[in-house]
């Protein structure tokens, strides 16, 4: 049902796979994503829709490998099918010409954001992109979101790319230089958090993208639940995207980490069984 | 759909009925005791997810079904939410005939043998057996007579397929797998419809699968209905949520006439009180889907699973009678309910408190917590909870728990579950804003024909109750599929 028709590795550790899934390829917008599960033993694990091809049926992921479920799926290759695969879920994006955006990715956040670049500018936004990665070779989508951006910006925290620095020293430097009437972030936690607090410095409003532990991703658990301007809220059905000046975003780090020792444990046995 | 007095008549007047009442007097039959139930002993049962009752052996049901006077006025029926012909098929099983016992159950019930192990009888059919309201004894086990007949059938081997009449190229569309959804496909079905059940998670069965776990319902019980559900031509779609994957419009363009949502209650409520949201507390939902759905007990399945050693659950339902047994098999030291009312006001099936005591749980009632604390992980390490006491009876009628000043204390835990409640699955109203729904977020039907504002689409479950019971979501199932064949008929054929 949900075949690989294309793979392609942008570094080591990120992955970018087109599936068919024709019927999802035709409902999503930016800002949603699907649940994955691969094998009959598998976790259900969240992963934003970074583009889809409704002509052709298919739907692309962009995967970083940090556990045992983001492996197995990463080391599917063409023609091999994904067990199970159900969407669009969340929220879609609130896409509105509001005139100079602010879009900052880290790491493989870059992938939910290109989408979401997409929209904007075809809604006829300035678009500043800010991209940033730990070194070089971690830089991803560059060319793609080049192609929807004004401007495009990268920071590399060993300066091997673009300039050496955080997100949040590119992110001041613009909006130092111009009126930036909105930003979003989407990349790991800790960056977000932030980026919320240098957008704050400059009164301006910010979306954050949040990637929270999910199981079902349709409302039923309450695992991927969060604080947003004291109220808890769902990020699958209510988010995935909230006000980040609301966001607590020390919450969320710790959220992150509740399973952290036993995920090891089924990464290293992953990694262990697939030696043999 | 009630059945009329006067055809109870008739059915309690055939011979064979007449006969097997002759074959012992009243008197001998209400001498006899009421059969226990075999169960796997509570230190074995813990140590795994094997199924608690044993079930009864033939001889055992025989002489329960014994029991059974043929009332002339069969109040048990009126205690049914689906009017099983209760004495009907107890009196084949008093003959031996248990074959014949589960096509009586099957006239009306569409998953006896999941509904002889979850009903609260004793709230139900039981509760108004003669011998309980007017003997003063024990009821005749309905219950397990009703899993006796069905699990015989299932395994002889021998199961009825039921009869579908000839393809009359209609497609319905079913929203939700649960009991309701199986149940009005099964009825459809048999009627020659084309039948497609769509399900949002990657499993069929709704609550029956991720929710009621498989020391109460072993998922092969419920796999068997739905294969043979899938004999009968149904089809059914997983990983497709109806509102999302495809519009009601999208499913209209591609041929579906008529629509039943039966998409439950699967929005479980926090308390929001202080900490609630640290790491090891989870809603039941999570916690049983984690064990159930995904297996994640199981070292071979890449789910995790916090075992907790202290484990509190918040509540008194079966939801949380589930969890609290859940957490004891996977190896908690203490498994602990709070419940702010007390033992009598609980609203789980009897059976599964008394299973629960045998279990080692811990039951602290009138009793409610109000923070949570955490180490310096984020990861909970205590409750505070206060003491309740009982004041006078609110809207359920139950008396109100009051919080008594000054009465808070700690309890150490690494892990809770709070189980208060579920509120409906919203993903259908909001994808439907002509759909009309109650504050509460559930959709409304017209009472007897269960149709909502919507004329094609007709509603039943949880999704319209709130969070009732399996058997009341399988009524709703069979009388919307009435309902809509009249409907459809009515329509296409004016
Ligand atoms: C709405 C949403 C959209 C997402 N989109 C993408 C995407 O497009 N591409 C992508 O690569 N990932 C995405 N993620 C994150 C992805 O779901 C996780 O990386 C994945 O679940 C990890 O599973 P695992 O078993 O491989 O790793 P685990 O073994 O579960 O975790 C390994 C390590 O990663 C950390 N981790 C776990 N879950 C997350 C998380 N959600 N975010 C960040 N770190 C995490 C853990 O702390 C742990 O240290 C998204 C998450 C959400 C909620
Ligand atoms: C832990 C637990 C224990 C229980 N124990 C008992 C008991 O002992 N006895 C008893 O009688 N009752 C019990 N109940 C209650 C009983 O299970 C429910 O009342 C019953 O399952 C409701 O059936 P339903 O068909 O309305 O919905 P559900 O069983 O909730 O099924 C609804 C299904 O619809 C799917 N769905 C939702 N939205 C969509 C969509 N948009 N598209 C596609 N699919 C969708 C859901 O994923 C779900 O699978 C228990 C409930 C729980 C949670
Ligand atoms: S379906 Fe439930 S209530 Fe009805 S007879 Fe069977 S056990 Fe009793
Ligand atoms: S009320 Fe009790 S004794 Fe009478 S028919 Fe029903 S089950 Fe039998
Ligand atoms: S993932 Fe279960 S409620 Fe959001």
């Amino acid at each position: 049902m949900n075949k690989i028709v294309e793979k392609e590795h942008f570094s080591e550790n990120v992955v970018r796979l087109e599936i068919e899934a024709p019927r999802i390829a035709k409902a999503r917008r930016a800002g949603h994503f699907v649940i994955v599960k691969v094998g009959e033993t598998g976790e259900r694990i969240p992963l934003t829709i970074a583009a889809a091809n409704p002509e052709r049926g298919t739907i692309t992921l962009v995967i970083q490998k940090v556990g045992v479920s983001s492996r197995r799926i990463t080391d599917l290759n063409v023609g091999d099918e994904l067990t199970d695969l159900v969407g669009p879920l969340g929220e879609a994006t609130h896409i509105e010409k509001v005139g100079t955006v602010l879009a900052c990715g880290g790491g493989v956040g870059v992938a939910p954001l290109l989408p979401i670049v997409e929209a904007l500018k075809k809604a006829g936004n300035r678009v500043v992109t800010i991209l940033a990665a730990r070194t070089k070779d971690l830089v991803i989508l560059e060319e793609q979101i080049a192609e929807y951006s004004d401007e495009v910006i990268i920071m590399t925290d060993d300066g091997s790319y673009g300039k050496k620095g955080l997100i949040t020293d590119g992110m001041k430097e613009v909006m130092e230089r111009e009126k930036v009437d909105e930003a979003v972030v989407i990349g790991p936690a800790i960056m977000m958090k932030f980026a919320a607090l240098t957008t704050k410095e400059y009164n301006v409003p910010t979306v954050a993208s949040l990637n929270t532990i999910m199981v079902d991703g349709t409302g039923m658990c309450g695992a991927c639940r969060i604080t947003v301007g004291g109220k808890t809220k769902f990020v699958c059905v209510d988010g995935p995207e909230f006000d980040a000046h609301q966001v607590d975003f020390d919450e969320m780090l710790l959220r992150l980490n509740g399973y952290k020792e036993i995920e090891k444990g089924a990464e290293q046995q992953y990694l262990k069984s697939k030696d043999k | 759909m009630t059945v009329t007095k006067e055809f109870l008549k008739e059915e309690r007047e055939q011979s064979w009925r007449v006969d097997v009442r002759k074959l012992l007097k009243n008197k001998e039959r209400t001498a006899l005791k009421r059969v226990h139930m075999g169960e796997v002993a509570p230190d074995e049962r813990v140590k795994s997810n094997i199924e608690v009752n044993t079930g009864l052996t033939a001889e055992e049901a025989i002489n329960e079904a014994r029991r059974c006077l043929d009332c002339p006025d069969p109040t048990c029926i009126t205690g049914c939410p689906v009017e099983i012909n209760i004495p009907k098929f107890i009196k084949r099983i008093e003959l031996g005939e248990f074959l014949d016992a589960a096509r009586v159950l099957k006239e009306t019930s569409a998953l006896p043998a999941v509904c002889g192990r979850v009903c609260p009888q004793e709230k139900q059919c039981e509760a108004k057996c003669f011998y309980q309201i007017k003997m003063e004894k024990d009821p005749v086990a309905i219950g397990y007579l009703e899993r006796f007949a069905a699990d015989y059938e299932r395994e002889s081997g021998q199961i009825s397929v039921p009869e579908v009449a000839a393809p009359n190229g209609i497609k319905v569309a079913v929203i939700g797998s649960g009991p309701a959804g199986l149940t009005f496909a099964g009825d459809m079905a048999k009627q020659g419809y084309d039948v497609t059940v769509f399900e949002a998670l990657h499993q069929i069965g709704g609550v029956l699968k991720y929710g009621i776990p498989e020391f109460r319902l072993p998922n092969s019980i419920v796999d068997v209905e739905i294969d043979n559900l899938k004999k009968m031509g149904v089809k059914f779609e997983t990983n497709f949520i109806v509102g999302r994957t495809a519009t009601i419009e999208d499913l209209k363009e591609e041929g579906y006439q008529g629509f039943f949502t039966g998409s439950g209650a699967g929005l479980p409520r926090f308390m929001n009180i202080p900490g609630e949201n640290y790491i090891g507390i989870l809603s039941s939902n999570e916690y049983l889907t984690r064990v159930n759905l995904m297996d994640a007990a199981n070292p071979a399945t890449d789910t995790p699973i916090i075992s907790g050693k202290n484990v509190a659950v918040i509540g008194g339902g079966n939801t949380a009678m589930d969890s609290v047994r859940t957490a004891k098999r996977l190896g908690a030291d203490r498994a602990m309910i709070i419940y702010r009312r007390s033992m009598e006001e609980m609203p789980a099936r009897v059976e599964e408190i008394k299973h629960a005591q045998e279990e080692g749980i811990e039951f602290m009632t009138l009793t409610n917590p109000v923070e949570y604390f955490a180490d310096e992980t984020g990861r909970v390490s205590k409750v505070r909870v206060q003491k309740m006491e009982l004041g006078e009876p609110d809207a359920s009628g139950r008396r109100r728990p009051v919080p008594m000043e000054g009465s808070e204390y700690d309890i150490e835990v690494d892990t809770v579950v709070v189980s208060v409640g579920v509120s409906p699955n919203p993903l259908i109203p909001s994808s439907l804003p002509q759909l009309e729904t109650t504050r509460w977020g559930t959709i409304v039907v017209d009472e007897e024909k269960l149709q909502t504002s919507i004329p094609e689409m007709f509603a039943g479950g949880d999704i319209v109750r709130g969070g009732a019971t399996v058997i009341l979501a399988m009524g709703d199932g069979r009388n919307a599929a009435a309902s809509m064949h009249n409907y459809l008929q009515d329509k296409l054929n004016p």
